[in-house]
């Protein structure tokens, strides 16, 4: 499904491009510091400019297009944008139906945050975003999982005391925790093989040129960089 | 796995039975319809219980607007204005934030903000408002003559309401009624869509539908058998309500019954 | 970087209250936000008279004498109102958008050699894209906007045809004999004679209809149509100042309020509106309110 444009970005034209094709970007824009809507209501975030910078070395132009979550792989076979940058983890049960770039932030863990400090996160309820790779891991547990559509909810629910604990990744609940009186409980939970761009399976070529790209970003430290200045985990 | 076991490790998903773990990989057709159709039984639940219960606040609410006394008359048009002006989505909005704020005063609402009790409510009011305005519709379209002719026998009061003007109202309101049932049902699928969080994976038929398009990455499967799940649904309604409609004309001649359409009178 | 309305909006932290708000409720996102109120109305908008449309050719093919063509009118009403919309929004934009690529293909592209459908990807040629994949991004959004119209329209048409249908049956049989004494074809008589004297009976169930209509438009946002209920929801979750220049808790309660009162609000307008409407149809009409109308004036 189409959405709104947020900005037309790094228009990166170079000689002897003959059709510039725009490269369309699909995110969630809900999921901070990765991607959200900023104040004047266009996507930011770490993932806004790691996009344009990749877009700009593999000399394409992008365009951001915001899309639900849930449809938002659907979405993307269906041939509605051209790739999905969304803090998107690495998974067998994904590979199966489109296909990844290599990590652009080295695996992450995810983390339970609550309000207080003895929580029981085997046997207590637990808040997660639906069809997200911690719901699973929750319901793999044993603990009662509760679902919400949006990770705004989960948090909600936590403070509002119908969830005892919200698993999510480490990096989105990190300013939360700062920011309020949440604080993390238990161990870190390694889930995901980090987070990289998803393409179509037909969509070899331009997977190629992203992940180039990347590779690029990591062999000159500039992909670090981007990584301390949001905060999003661990740098390479 | 064959489908049988399928089925019995599935079946009462819904309701916590059977198979904790839900089918992750390897999708059959089978799977689909064990688990969408686990979650009907939700809808039927909310759908059953709502009709039933809003049925009897309707009448109330009917009565009371069809009132002389603005006392009752306005407050039951204010109840019906705010559930029939409003989209049933922001009412479970609220209604969820409102059971929250509840909670927090006295454990005696714990169980209203879970769906089961919580979704409840919202559907029950909703629909009595919905059902009321029908009622009250028909409850004014009752010919003159019914009421002169209960006057003529010395019918008056509360007998006149219960033998003569209730029976005609039920029997006039009876056709648009039904339709309302059909999308109270209809409508039940939104509880899990709409603030409701679903807990340990029960949820309604729309909510296993949405597990499997996101786990298969394939909407044009799920979805669709929950359509025919929901076509079977609507045709046993209108048997169900043919059968009393049927009941509420039998003292008519062949050719003045009216017949149960459906039609799209009234949704949320 | 923030273009503001108010100068002094540069330091949102250091404001009072009312300037505060004031910056806060003019931020881009709001626009947004204030926008898509327009969005929702332009939808309606749109949707009303193509669902009318699909309305009367569905009750037109329901009473059809040649028989095909009455079980796809009769099918068509029948399986759509016994769905609900949502579990049909969920997937029919999908099929519809992949529909219409299909057919583009299969006309501009026909020495196309590789397969549409690999694995789970829905290929189609580049120039049978819909829309192309260079085009600008206001025709992608005004493509989707499309497909959400012809979506309500096919959903709300089903039961427009019905009520039509319903219309048809109810002018009296009488009108229909006299035509046909004075030598009109069925088709004069279906244009001149039903089709005006249906409107006053199909009045009632229409306007329901258009009530119906607008307390669906929440379920835009299942259609990728970012609408009123997608910006509350992203403007009233809880915001941290990393992110923002405007922290805030949870408010998710006021801007669903603000949402509750323009459904209620456009409600009211359009009962009052739909009554004028109704009163002005009924006038001279052998109906029981053109009756009262008569005796009153």
């Amino acid at each position: 499904m189409k959405s709104l444009i947020l900005t037309t970005a790094a228009l990166a034209l170079t000689a002897g491009m003959g059709l510039a094709d725009t490269v369309r970007l699909g995110t969630e824009g809900a999921y901070p510091p990765y991607n959200f809507l900023n104040d004047n209501g266009e996507v930011d975030g770490f993932e806004r400019e790691l996009g344009d910078e990749l877009c700009k070395r593999a000399e394409l132009t992008c365009e951001w297009v915001t899309n639900d979550w849930d449809s938002i792989i659907p979405n993307l076979v269906s041939g509605n944008y051209d790739a999905i940058i969304a803090g998107m983890s690495i998974t067998e049960e994904r590979e199966e139906v489109v296909d990844f770039t290599q990590g652009y932030t080295p695996p992450s863990p995810s983390a339970y945050a609550a309000l207080s400090a003895d929580v029981d996160l085997t046997g207590g309820v637990i808040a997660a975003q639906t069809a997200t790779i911690q719901a699973n891991h929750v319901v793999d547990t044993g603990a009662t999982l509760v679902e919400y559509p949006t990770p705004d909810e989960t948090l909600a629910a936590v403070r509002a005391g119908e969830a005892d604990a919200v698993i999510a990744d480490k990096d989105y609940l990190e300013p939360e925790v700062e920011a309020s009186d949440l604080i993390f409980v238990g161990d870190d939970v390694p889930l995901g093989g980090g987070i990289g761009m998803a393409f179509r399976e037909s969509d070899d070529e331009m997977r190629a040129k992203f992940d180039a790209a990347i590779t690029s970003m990591k062999e000159d430290g500039s992909l670090n960089t981007l990584i301390e200045k949001w905060e999003v985990g661990g740098t390479w | 796995m064959s489908c049988f076991e399928t089925i019995q490790d599935y079946a009462f998903r819904s309701l916590g039975y059977g198979e904790r773990l839900l089918p992750r990989s390897d999708f059959t057709l089978c799977e689909h319809f064990t688990l969408i159709g686990s979650g009907m039984i939700w809808n039927i639940y909310y759908g059953v219980l709502a009709v039933v219960t809003g049925f009897f606040l309707a009448n109330l609410l009917a009565v009371a607007k069809n009132s002389n006394s603005s006392w009752a008359r306005k407050p039951a048009e204010w109840f019906i204005f705010l559930f029939r002006g409003s989209p049933l989505f922001i009412q479970f909005f609220f209604a969820y934030s409102l059971f929250l704020n509840l909670k927090s005063v006295s454990s005696f609402f714990d169980p209203l903000s879970s769906a089961w009790a919580g979704a409840l409510i919202v559907l029950f009011l909703n629909t009595a408002a919905y059902s009321a305005e029908i009622f009250y519709g028909a409850l004014q379209s009752i010919p003159r003559g019914d009421i002169e002719a209960a006057d003529a026998y010395g019918l008056t009061g509360w007998s006149r309401f219960r033998k003569v003007m209730w029976p005609t109202t039920m029997r006039l309101a009876w056709p648009a009624y039904t339709n309302e049932a059909i999308f109270l049902f209809h409508a039940t699928t939104l509880v899990f869509v709409s603030g409701f969080p679903a807990w340990r994976q029960k949820g309604d038929a729309l909510y296993y539908a949405k597990y499997l398009a996101d786990k298969t990455f394939n909407p044009f499967v799920p979805y669709p058998i929950l359509a025919f799940y929901f076509i079977l649904l609507t045709l046993v309604i209108i048997f169900f309500f043919g059968l009393i409609n049927k009941r509420l004309n039998r003292h008519l001649p062949q050719s003045q019954r009216t017949k149960v359409k459906y039609k799209p009178n009234l949704m949320r | 970087m923030r273009s503001a309305i108010f100068s002094f909006c540069s330091d949102p932290a250091t404001l009072e209250t009312f300037q505060w708000m004031s910056c806060y409720l003019t931020t881009g996102k709001h626009m947004a936000f204030y926008v898509s109120f327009g969005t929702v109305l332009l939808l309606l908008a749109f949707a009303a008279p193509s669902a009318l449309l699909f309305g009367f050719g569905g009750a037109m093919a329901a009473r059809a004498r040649f028989l095909p063509l009455n079980w796809l009118g009769r099918g068509y009403i029948a399986i759509v109102r016994g769905v609900p919309d949502i579990a049909f929004f969920l997937f029919f934009v999908i099929a519809l958008d992949q529909g219409l690529e299909y057919l583009r293909h299969k006309v501009k592209c026909p020495d196309w050699d590789q397969p549409i459908r690999q694995g789970n990807d829905f290929i189609v040629c580049d120039i049978a894209k819909l829309p192309l994949g260079n085009s600008a991004q206001w025709i992608h959004e005004t493509y989707g906007f499309a497909l959400a119209v012809v979506t309500f329209a096919i959903v709300f048409g089903a039961f427009a045809a019905n009520v039509l249908y319903g219309a048809m049956q109810a002018v009296p049989h009488a009108q229909i004999e006299t035509a046909e004494a004075y030598g009109l074809t069925p088709r004069q008589t279906f244009w001149r004679i039903l089709v005006p004297q249906m409107w006053t009976y199909a009045l009632p169930g229409l306007s329901n209809l258009w009530m119906v209509l607008i307390k669906a438009t929440p379920l835009l946002f299942l259609l990728g149509v970012e609408d009123i209920v997608y910006w509350a929801k992203e403007l009233g979750g809880s915001k941290t100042a990393n992110f923002t220049a405007y922290p805030h808790p949870d408010w998710r309660t006021q801007y669903f309020l603000a949402l509750l009162v323009f459904y209620l609000a456009f409600t009211k307008v359009s009962e009052v509106v739909l009554n004028r409407i109704t009163t002005r149809l009924s006038h001279g009409q052998a109906t029981l309110a053109g009756e009262a109308q008569r005796k009153t004036t």
